[in-house]
């Protein structure tokens, strides 16, 4: 694939940013980037708190990969290719689960919680040289966590996680920072596909211009529940290029949170509660960074597939592109370990009456990506727009958030570093 | 045994209208027929047998979250229902049985359900409602709860859950 650059038109001078569709419609460039993307950057598998105990273990897909994720008999967290070394079979057929092993069921060869080879049966078939400490489970080339979140990374060249986190690692802990003790992922999972390009996603998760607009039914119902007195709120905050494509949207809360901003729909019963939860975060980290995670909404990328809203709920955004027109989505819920039931039902509340398949906004924003991408078929139209907010120091409606991925992404694409983030404002053209 | 299946067969009938009502989309009456206290569930295709607040449910709709969907689909801002789908409720293998004494209704219902919709493609839900029924003084059924436990273990082919079960 020659000039992938070119397939993003970023003209700082003129102030335009423009993507070109191919890249959402191309089987080519879908290649490309689960070659040059996902078989490099670190992906998101899974959390601590989904491991409860030695044996735990979880199946999921990561950029492509079957992947189970487990928490040995030794309380060590391990990844492993879920496919048997000996013929390929997936040898973990459950979603989630405990076992002391992982038997095959195709010829029954078996493995410990740590990956090795414990039994194969009539080994003596195999000769005098077989070596069962080289039939071990395979495990992707890097694998490490950030404070409970773990990572995968299929390329052994590529930083170590830290420093591929770097600046993002504030506004992760801005998030993890507000349990007391630690986060837990909340079992009941959304899982949910969408039959467009992975990255029309990406730029939804983060894009504050299409609320009041694509979610004008979700805004009546939060100011019918005698909330949303913040909505406007919502366009004074702003945007960070956090670099290696990593972005965050941040901006004074629109509605409620549990953490900790009341209002009316959580009932009057619940406001002591949540301002003891609100008393209780400025003791740990004092006045302003207790406001700033109470009273503040924020949209986080983990380049390139992993979203984290962090507003009137906490929720962490798997993307898994499956073709160049359809993904899956895997969305959990998250919240502080120990907070109380009553807590923990308005927490999931508000994710449910915004969040997922049959909630009040995110069927829009499928059917606005299905849209989209049916577009997209006008291929005569060639480019789409992201410019908003060049010419100006970025606010959480303009679109610096989906430059920063769209400029690490085609960085990638053509085999190139990642660029410095952006930290001026990009067009001084007409100024 | 003639009591009972009239029973059957009255609360069949009342499941019938109800169907008929959402696949008409009259979600004003489909409302009429509940209890002011109801609550509509659908748990997460990963967990369902989960409850709130042990879980992170699809839809756990009290009355004023319920009305607040109905007029949400009754708006032209329901982006994934305007226009309006088509929609088809099958309810089959109805299983009625009294309800505890003393638990607030008379009626635990049990029954099979397809729903399919056709909107850009034939999406397909299948599974177990279970319903509890109270008989009101106006000699009505009402609906005092209603759960609907999807046999998918994903949404990834319906995509999204944007109709009434």
């Amino acid at each position: 694939m020659k000039n992938v650059l070119s397939l993003i038109d970023d003209d700082r001078e003129a102030g335009v940013f423009r993507v070109n569709r191919r890249l959402m419609t191309s089987e080519a460039i879908f290649d490309l980037e689960t070659e040059r993307v996902f078989s490099t950057c670190w992906l998101y598998v899974g959390h601590d708190s989904e491991l409860p105990r030695p044996g735990s273990f979880l199946r999921r897909t990561v950029g492509g990969r079957p992947l189970l994720l487990v928490r040995g008999t030794d309380n060590a967290v391990r990844a492993f290719f879920n496919t048997c070394p000996h013929r390929g079979a997936t040898i973990c057929r459950e979603d989630a689960g405990t076992s002391r092993a992982f038997r095959c069921f195709y010829h029954a060869w078996t493995f410990d919680t740590s990956g090795r080879l414990v039994a194969v049966p009539d080994e003596v078939g195999y000769g005098p040289n077989f070596d069962r400490g080289t039939h071990g489970l395979t495990t992707p080339a890097q694998v490490d966590d950030y404070r409970g979140l773990y990572f995968v990374c299929y390329d052994s060249r590529t930083q170590p996680l830290a420093d591929y986190l770097g600046a993002a690692t504030e506004y992760l802990d801005l998030i993890l920072d507000q349990a007391p003790t630690s986060m837990q992922v909340i079992r009941g999972t959304h899982k949910y596909g969408t039959k467009a390009n992975w990255k029309l996603l990406v730029e939804n998760s983060l894009d504050g211009y299409h609320g009041s607009s694509l979610h004008e039914t979700y805004f009546d119902f939060v100011r019918g529940t005698g909330g949303g007195r913040n909505t406007a709120a919502l366009g004074r905050g702003f945007v960070l290029d956090l670099g290696n494509g990593h972005t965050v949207k941040e901006a004074p809360a629109g509605w409620a949170r549990p953490i900790a901003y009341w209002e009316p729909v959580y009932g009057v019963d619940a406001k002591s509660e949540i301002e003891q939860v609100r008393a209780d975060l400025v003791a740990r980290h004092g006045e302003e960074r207790a406001a700033r995670m109470a009273d503040h909404f924020r949209n986080l990328l983990i380049f390139p597939n992993l979203v984290i809203n962090d507003v009137g709920s906490l929720t962490f955004r798997q993307i898994e592109p499956k073709a160049a027109d359809y993904f899956e989505t895997v969305a959990f819920a998250v919240g502080p370990q120990d907070e109380s039931p009553a807590q923990r039902g308005r927490r999931l509340d508000s994710f449910l009456t915004f969040l997922g398949p049959a909630g009040f906004a995110s069927p829009d924003d499928v059917e606005a990506l299905e849209s989209c991408q049916r577009g997209f078929a006008a291929r005569e139209v060639e480019w789409s727009d992201v410019s908003r907010g060049m010419s100006r120091t970025p606010g959480s409606h303009d679109e610096l958030q989906m430059r920063t991925f769209w400029r690490a992404y085609i960085a990638l694409l053509a085999g190139e570093p990642i660029p410095e983030p952006v930290h001026e404002i990009e067009s001084r053209g007409t100024l | 045994m003639l009591e009972q299946r009239s029973s059957l067969e009255r609360i069949t009938r009342f499941l019938f209208e109800e169907a008929a009502l959402l696949d008409s989309w009259r979600l004003d009456e489909w409302y009429q027929l509940w209890d002011g206290d109801g609550s509509y569930e659908v748990p997460s295709t990963d967990v369902p047998d989960g409850h709130a607040p042990d879980i992170l449910m699809l839809i756990d709709d009290d009355m004023t979250r319920l009305r607040a969907r109905i007029d949400r689909l009754n708006s032209r801002a329901a982006h994934r229902e305007f226009p309006w789908s088509k929609t088809r409720h099958l309810v089959t293998n109805v299983i009625v049985e009294d309800a505890p004494e003393g638990s607030g209704w008379q009626h635990d219902v049990t029954a099979n359900f397809a729903v399919y919709r056709v909107r850009d493609g034939v999406d397909v839900f299948f599974g177990v409602f279970t319903y509890r029924l109270r008989e009101s003084p106006d000699g009505a059924l009402r609906i005092a709860a209603k759960r609907a436990e999807l046999d998918a273990r994903d949404l990834y082919a319906q995509r999204t859950l944007s109709i009434i079960l």
